[in-house]
């Protein structure tokens, strides 16, 4: 792991790896849609609303897995100081975002006609609307950070107490009564039948690739920053 | 050498950190565990009560046979069962979402009458784990008993 911490070791190995996983993803994640939407029978009960499942289910799991990104890449950063894995938790913050705002959205979207409301203040949606001000706050700390001259342990040990919600998120349906379903797949047991269990891990394949690509491509982003500012300023002490 | 030792003593501080914090938020989880509970199961609302007239939810599965439209068209009466034979009736005057039906999952928003009848203003349908196509609704009894026994784990 320390080899990859090398900022040229990383960009060597991410500009490759970041058009694959755009690329791959994008193509695994538009043939799981296309066959979640159109090819699938509609459930017994749900009809045809089912079908938001595959997009709801990927985006509520890379939610959550944009976290424990976040607070992994933190805790490597406190302890053993990396500049890249702070930029790695940096750059997971708005995908991580993006995707719990669709969960939300599509979410309601179901709760509608399934369930009759499009909210209700259970666990399950309660826990997983705080994830989303807590990638808001993540992404604000981490501006500050960069920008005000705050240090960039505040983000880091933001990222580590936020990660606390994701197992209450995981365990909100056992816990506490919830309107929220049970989790259908659990260790080793699924209660989706094979017909939307299939589409739906190739959706989760292919958004998983893209949010690996998003977050491959924004930290080369913000290295590039890094380095045109050092260049500027290097520039201007030359010149002066 | 330094550096070593300085490395690992801020991973233990922050493991420690982390355990503290982690067994925190879990027990002030579990503690939340009645309180944050959406709704009540018949067996709590048989056993414990709320205060007659005061709003509260109940949630359970619709009992097979028992749902009934009144002569006026609209009210319907039915019972939610629990573990154990804990049944509450309830009644209900509006339109149920389309997913309400007998065995099936309800969570009813209301009070409890003086008479232990439950009266809902408000009907949501819970939807279960399970996902089947239609092609496979035609199951066996053996089937659709299995099925129905792992939809009520979640609603212990």
């Amino acid at each position: 792991m320390h080899g990859f911490a090398n900022p040229k070791r990383f960009l060597s190995l991410a500009r490759w790896l970041t058009p694959l996983l755009l690329v791959s993803g994008l193509l695994v994640s538009a043939v799981a849609l296309w066959w979640g939407l159109s090819q699938v029978p509609p459930d017994r009960l749900m009809g045809e609303t089912v079908r938001i499942l595959f997009l709801h289910v990927p985006a509520a799991w890379l939610g959550m897995g944009g976290w424990t990104a976040i607070a992994f890449s933190s805790l490597v950063f406190l302890v053993w100081r990396h500049p890249l894995a702070g930029l790695a938790a940096r750059a997971a913050a708005l995908p991580g975002l993006v995707f719990t705002v669709i969960c939300l959205v599509t979410g309601s979207i179901w709760g509608r006609p399934t369930w009759g409301t499009w909210w209700v203040w259970d666990g399950r949606l309660t826990s997983m609307l705080v994830l989303a001000f807590l990638y808001l706050a993540y992404i604000a700390l981490a501006q500050a950070a960069e920008r005000e001259g705050v240090s960039a342990r505040v983000p880091a040990i933001f990222g580590l107490l936020g990660a606390i919600n994701i197992p209450i998120i995981n365990r909100s349906v056992v816990w506490w009564n919830s309107l929220h379903q049970p989790p259908s797949i659990t260790m080793g047991k699924s209660a989706i039948a094979d017909e939307f269990l299939v589409p739906l891990l190739v959706a989760v394949l292919g958004f998983s690739l893209l949010f690996g690509g998003v977050v491959l491509a924004r930290m080369r982003a913000l290295l590039a920053d890094i380095q045109a500012e050092a260049r500027l300023r290097r520039k201007a002490m030359e010149a002066a | 050498m330094t550096a070593l030792k300085a490395k690992h003593q801020r991973l233990v501080l922050v493991v420690l950190a982390l355990i503290a914090l982690v067994g925190a938020g879990l027990l002030a989880a579990y503690a939340l565990r009645n309180q944050a509970s959406y709704f009540y199961l018949p067996e709590q609302m048989l056993e414990n009560p709320p205060e007659v007239g005061q709003a509260v939810r109940l949630g359970g599965m619709v009992e097979l046979g028992s749902l009934q439209t009144a002569a006026d068209g609209v009210t319907l009466t039915f019972a939610v069962t629990g573990k154990d034979d804990a049944r509450v009736p309830v009644r209900f005057s509006g339109i149920a979402p389309d997913l309400f039906v007998e065995g099936s999952g309800v969570v009813a928003e209301g009070r409890l009458g003086p008479d232990g009848t439950f009266v809902a203003d408000n009907l949501l349908a819970k939807h279960d784990e399970n996902y089947v196509p239609r092609e496979l609704q035609e199951m066996d009894e053996h089937q659709a008993a299995k099925m129905a026994e792992e939809t009520t784990v979640g609603l212990e």
